[in-house]
């Protein structure tokens, strides 16, 4: 079993024979074993070679960069081992196409706005009261089928992700600012710790649309060039509500985090490098949590479940199966 | 695009239609699997002293040759020995058509220590070219054939694929 590892402590990441070997500040070594590394998160100052970065590309391991605010600053993607031109085709002709494109995008914001609503629903039945906000939601939901166009459909999932933002400070049991949705950069704890755990999702996506002959930067709803993998973006839509929000949730309704995970005096910008390792973990493990799956008859991980959702999308663009996003069936 | 058509794709032919119509439009699902990984292992780590791996123009792959003219195939097990007979029978055919004579094939399981000597007959050639038409009709199509489900799906690489 692969896994993922992230590494906090200032070092070096060196290639050493046929694996990798990290060696800290003060000059301690360990060796990740180069069959276990699923991909490598650096949080922290690193200094790379190249041979480090041949071995990583053979080995087929991305590496994902997070700087001192924990922003992602990008990925290491390996040249694509797993290429198919025949579904590189099919993926453009499915982007280009606008009848096409709309199917597809329209399929996330059904399956992204479906979980949305799973979540409220729960909360709703743990003694929260956000009804109101339900109600809206699912009238919203009733209008993604008729959107005439990809803005349109942008505008239902703004929507919808409004109201969704409106019924967290009743989930949440602290007291929060939480007035509105800001990036870039955040400006109260919710929002720094939004960012993170999405692009986190992403990049767990990203890893797993690596493991297949999708192309990552030809997108639906995104628009290919947002950001450079934009078909990650698309996927990260469906598991952002079901792995990134009720981890938030409970993250900070079990005192997980609290103001103190903050650096103090940066508005909440900055975790604390123990909050940023509590939310990776925590991440982790729910990520290798199983469910029993109904179509496959097995159990698997959440994070297979990312892979299952490329393979559905292949099974779409080549046109053997229509394409029905993940929905929390639990 | 046509390609032409190889070994893995005889072998693809007999074990599942499905199997081989995404494996000739590039979607391969080997990676990671179990049975493929110790395939991998198996082939690398036997008969180490024989020259591996002769490729012949990307068409098929003779795991080694012996001395006698013997091509030799590994395999781990027998489950689809039927589809590994033929992957070789079309070695020997393909040989034949390069007027290479008097080659004799063996199929060799480390793993049950066993060995399965394959010859290839008149009625063999016909039916090779016959596949090598079924193969071509079935690539041919626009999307996979039908799905069916078979004992040996469970331990495929194309099962969560096929099935999802």
């Amino acid at each position: 079993m692969k896994r993922s590892y992230y590494i906090y402590n200032n070092g070096s990441l060196r290639r050493k024979d046929n694996t990798i070997t990290f060696t800290n500040e003060y000059d301690e070594k360990k060796d990740l074993p180069i069959e276990r590394v699923g991909d490598i998160y650096v949080m922290s100052e690193m200094s790379f070679n190249s041979s480090l970065i041949n071995i990583l590309a053979q080995n087929g391991i991305p590496v994902h960069f997070f700087n001192y605010y924990s922003f992602y600053t990008g990925s290491f993607y390996p040249r694509e081992q797993l290429v198919s031109g025949n579904l590189l085709v099919h993926q453009v002709d499915h982007y280009s196409d606008s009848e096409k494109r709309l199917k597809i995008a329209k399929a996330f914001v059904e399956g992204a706005s479906y979980n949305i609503y799973r979540n409220l629903r729960y909360y709703n039945g743990r003694g929260k009261n956000v009804q109101v906000h339900m109600d809206l939601i699912e009238d919203l939901r009733w209008q993604i089928p008729r959107a005439q166009s990809i803005q349109e459909l942008m505008g239902y999932e703004g929507n919808i992700r409004k109201t969704y933002y409106n019924a967290w400070p009743t989930i949440i049991d602290q007291e929060i600012e939480f007035e509105k949705r800001v990036k870039n950069p955040p400006d109260n704890m919710i929002n720094t710790l939004i960012s993170f755990v999405n692009t986190l999702i992403y990049t767990k996506v990203l890893g797993e649309i690596y493991q297949t002959q999708l192309n990552p930067t030809i997108s639906y709803l995104h628009e290919p060039g947002d950001r450079r993998f934009s078909l990650s973006l698309d996927l990260a839509e469906i598991f952002k509500p079901i792995l990134g929000d009720r981890l938030i949730f409970s993250l900070l309704n079990r005192n997980q985090i609290t103001q103190k995970s903050f650096t103090k005096g940066l508005n909440y910008l900055h975790l604390t490098k123990e909050a940023s390792k509590t939310i990776v973990a925590e991440l982790d493990a729910k990520m290798q949590t199983t469910i029993k799956h109904k179509d496959l008859n097995k159990t698997v991980s959440y994070q297979y479940l990312m892979k299952l959702e490329c393979y559905k999308l292949v099974k779409h663009l080549l046109g053997e199966k229509e394409y029905e996003p993940f929905k929390i069936w639990w | 695009m046509k390609k032409e058509i190889t070994g893995v794709m005889i072998y693809y032919y007999k074990v599942c239609p499905r199997k081989l119509w995404y494996f000739y439009h590039e979607i391969q699902m080997e990676q990671g699997n179990e049975n493929v990984q110790i395939g991998k292992i198996l082939d690398e780590e036997t008969y180490k002293r024989d020259d591996k791996h002769i490729n012949i123009d990307n068409i098929i792959n003779i795991d080694f040759i012996r001395s006698q003219g013997i091509l030799h195939e590994i395999k781990k097990s027998k489950k689809i020995e039927e589809a590994s007979i033929l992957q070789v029978k079309y070695y020997l055919y393909y040989l034949q058509k390069k007027n290479v004579s008097g080659i004799k094939a063996k199929i060799d399981y480390p793993l049950l220590k066993k060995t399965v000597e394959v010859e290839l007959s008149e009625q063999d050639v016909m039916e090779i070219e016959a596949v090598l038409e079924e193969i071509e009709t079935i690539v041919d199509r626009e999307v996979p054939p039908k799905l069916h489900k078979k004992n040996i799906c469970k331990a495929c690489a194309y099962y969560d694929l096929c099935f999802i």
